[in-house]
C-alpha cells in the first residue's frame, strides 16, 4: 500500500473535483473522505488505476454529501449530472492551493493543518497526532481554516513567502509522532520547486536538506541533544549534503540574495567542515551579515554573535552580544557558552543554570542542565 | 501554536474575589457553575484550541519509594499541604496573549451570587520539542 502515492495525488485529486464544479471545502472534504477508505482498503485491494479510483471514490463521496446536504449551497450543484469531462489537467491546480492553504488570513496554525490535509494528503487524525491534540480540535481547526478562505478567489499568483512560512513551520516546529514532519515538509518544498521557479523556494529546500541531512547526529541514543561541535560527522547523509548543496548554489547563482538562501548558505559551511575545527567561521559571519541585513531579525544577530565568538575569539562575541536584548530567547545560554571560552566558568556556571530554568523545550533544558552541573562539578574539583 | 496549562487550585493561590467555599453556594449556583466549565471548553474544541481538561478530587495520597522489595510507603493527604490542585485545562493557542485571555475567561466562571469568582488561574507554556534549525 504505497501511502505516499496517496499523499502526492490528494492535491491533484481536489483540483479535479473543483473543476467538476465542487466548491474547495466540500472537495476537499470528499477526497479526505476516500484518502481515508483507501488508506482502509488498498492494502488488500490495490486498484490498478489509483488516481482514477480517488477520483471516482472522492466524487462519489462529494455527491453523498451534496445530497444530504440540499439545504445549503451544494443545492446548486446539478448533482445527478454525469461530469463533463475535465479540460487537461492544469499543474496550477496544485499550486493555487499551496497559495489557498497559506493565505495570509489564516493563523500559522490552521495554515499549517490545512496544507498538511489538502496538500499533503496527510488524515486529521495525523495531524492531530503530530501536534498533540485531540482529533475533533484539529478537525475544528481545519474545518475554521477552510470556512476563512472560502471567499478567496485568485485573480494573480499569492504570494510565496507566505507558502515559504508555513513549510518552514512544518519542518522546524514539527513534532515527532507517526508521520515524518520534517520528511513531509521536505516533499512539499520539492513539490513547490518543481511547480515555481523562485530562488528563495529553491533556498528553502536546501536548508531544509542541508539541515535534515544532520538528523542522525543530532540526538543521542537517550534523547539527548548533540551540539553541531560534538556530533559525529560521519552520520550526516552525505548525498543529501551534496544535493543541499547543488540545490542552493544554482539558487545563488540568479543573484536575488534572500533571508533561506542565507540560511541555507550558513548550513552548506558547516557540512563542508569535516571537523568542528574546521569550519569557516569567518565566511560565516559573513552570511551572518547579509541575514541580519536582509531580516533585521534579533534571533540572526544572536546567531551571529556565536559566530563572532568562533571567528574572532569569546571578548569578540561578548561584545556583540553585548547591544542585544538580554530577554532574547538563548540568549543567556549563548552568554553562558561566550564566557566558558572566555576563561570564567563561575559567570558561565551560573548563566547556564539561569538558561536551563529558561529553556522552552525539555532536550535543551537538559543539555543546559548538564552544562552548569559539568562546570559546577569542575568548581568543587 | 503553543500548549498551556491552566492550573485551577483549591488551594495555594491568592484569595479569589468572590472567594466562597463552593458548598455555601446554591445548587443552582453549583449547576450554572459546572455548566460555563462545560460550555468553555466545548468553544475551545470549536475554535480549534482545546487538549484536555480534567478536574481531581480534593482528597490525594502521598506515596514514595521506600527501598529495594519493600511496598512504597504512603502518607497523607496532608491538612497542611498549602498547594492543592483542583484541576487543569490544556490549551493549544497562538500566543501568549490568546493564552491569557482564554485564562481570563475561565476565571470569571459563576459563583456564589451567580457573580464571577474571579479567581487566579495559574498558567504554564509546555516546554516543547526543539527546533531544528538553530543556527
Amino acid at each position: 500500500m504505497d501511502e505516499a502515492l496517496l499523499r502526492t495525488l490528494t492535491p491533484t485529486v481536489i483540483g479535479v473535483l473543483v473543476r467538476r464544479g465542487a466548491d474547495f471545502a466540500a472537495a476537499e472534504d470528499a477526497v479526505q473522505d476516500a484518502l481515508v477508505e483507501a488508506l482502509r482498503t488498498w492494502a488488500d485491494d490495490p486498484p490498478r488505476d489509483p488516481k482514477g479510483w480517488l477520483v471516482t471514490v472522492a466524487w462519489r463521496k462529494f455527491l453523498d454529501a451534496a445530497r444530504a446536504d440540499t439545504s445549503r449551497r451544494h443545492r446548486e450543484v446539478r448533482v445527478d449530472a454525469e461530469p463533463a469531462p475535465g479540460p487537461g489537467e492544469a499543474v496550477d491546480d496544485t499550486l493555487q492551493l499551496y497559495f489557498l492553504c497559506a493565505h495570509p488570513s489564516l493563523t500559522p496554525a490552521s495554515a499549517v493543518a490545512l496544507t498538511l490535509r489538502a496538500v499533503g494528503g496527510l488524515t486529521t487524525r495525523q495531524i492531530a497526532q503530530a501536534y498533540l491534540v485531540p482529533e475533533a480540535t484539529m478537525a475544528q481547526r481545519i474545518s475554521r481554516a477552510k470556512r476563512t478562505v472560502s471567499g478567496v478567489r485568485f485573480t494573480r499568483p499569492g504570494d510565496v513567502a507566505t507558502v515559504l512560512r508555513v513549510l518552514y513551520l512544518v519542518f522546524n516546529e514539527g513534532y515527532s509522532g507517526d508521520v515524518d514532519l520534517a520528511a513531509e515538509a521536505i516533499r512539499l518544498t520539492r513539490e513547490l520547486a518543481a511547480r515555481i521557479d523562485h530562488e528563495e523556494v529553491a533556498g528553502l529546500l536546501a536548508l531544509m536538506l542541508l539541515h535534515h541531512a544532520r538528523r542522525p547526529a543530532r540526538t543521542a541514543a537517550d534523547g539527548s541533544l548533540v551540539p553541531l561541535a560534538e556530533q559525529d560527522r560521519g552520520l550526516w547523509d552525505t548525498r543529501m549534503i551534496a544535493e543541499g548543496v547543488d540545490v542552493l548554489q544554482a539558487a545563488l547563482a540568479r543573484d536575488r540574495l534572500g533571508e533561506f538562501q542565507a540560511q541555507a548558505a550558513i548550513a552548506a559551511l558547516h557540512a563542508d567542515a569535516r571537523t568542528a575545527e574546521e569550519t569557516d567561521w569567518v565566511q560565516i559571519v559573513e552570511w551572518y551579515d547579509e541575514l541580519v541585513r536582509i531580516t533585521d531579525s534579533p534571533v540572526a544577530r544572536l546567531n551571529r554573535a556565536v559566530a563572532v565568538g568562533e571567528a574572532d575569539g569569546p571578548r569578540a562575541g561578548l561584545a556583540a552580544l553585548s547591544a542585544l536584548d538580554p530577554t532574547l530567547p538563548r540568549y543567556t545560554a549563548v552568554a553562558a557558552y561566550l564566557h566558558e571560552r572566555d576563561g570564567d566558568p563561575t559567570t558561565a556556571a551560573r548563566l547556564y543554570a539561569e538558561a536551563a530554568r529558561a529553556a522552552t523545550n525539555l532536550p535543551e533544558c537538559g543539555h543546559l542542565t548538564r552544562q552548569a552541573a559539568r562546570l559546577n562539578a569542575q568548581l568543587r574539583g | 501554536m503553543a500548549k498551556y496549562l491552566l492550573l485551577k487550585h483549591y488551594r495555594g493561590a491568592p484569595a479569589a474575589v468572590n472567594d466562597v467555599p463552593m458548598d455555601q453556594w446554591t445548587p443552582e449556583e453549583v449547576t450554572a457553575h459546572m455548566q460555563y466549565m462545560r460550555d468553555f471548553a466545548a468553544r475551545l474544541e470549536e475554535s480549534g484550541e482545546f487538549v484536555d481538561g480534567q478536574a481531581l478530587s480534593p482528597e490525594g495520597t502521598f506515596v514514595r519509594y521506600d527501598g529495594e522489595g519493600r511496598p512504597p510507603v504512603t502518607d497523607g493527604p496532608f491538612a497542611e499541604t498549602k498547594d492543592l490542585i483542583a484541576g487543569w485545562m490544556v490549551i493549544d493557542v497562538d500566543s501568549y496573549e490568546r493564552a491569557v485571555e482564554l485564562a481570563g475567561e475561565l476565571s470569571a466562571a459563576p459563583g456564589a451570587g451567580g457573580k464571577p469568582i474571579h479567581e487566579w488561574l495559574e498558567l504554564r507554556p509546555f516546554l516543547t520539542e526543539p527546533p531544528t534549525i538553530t543556527e
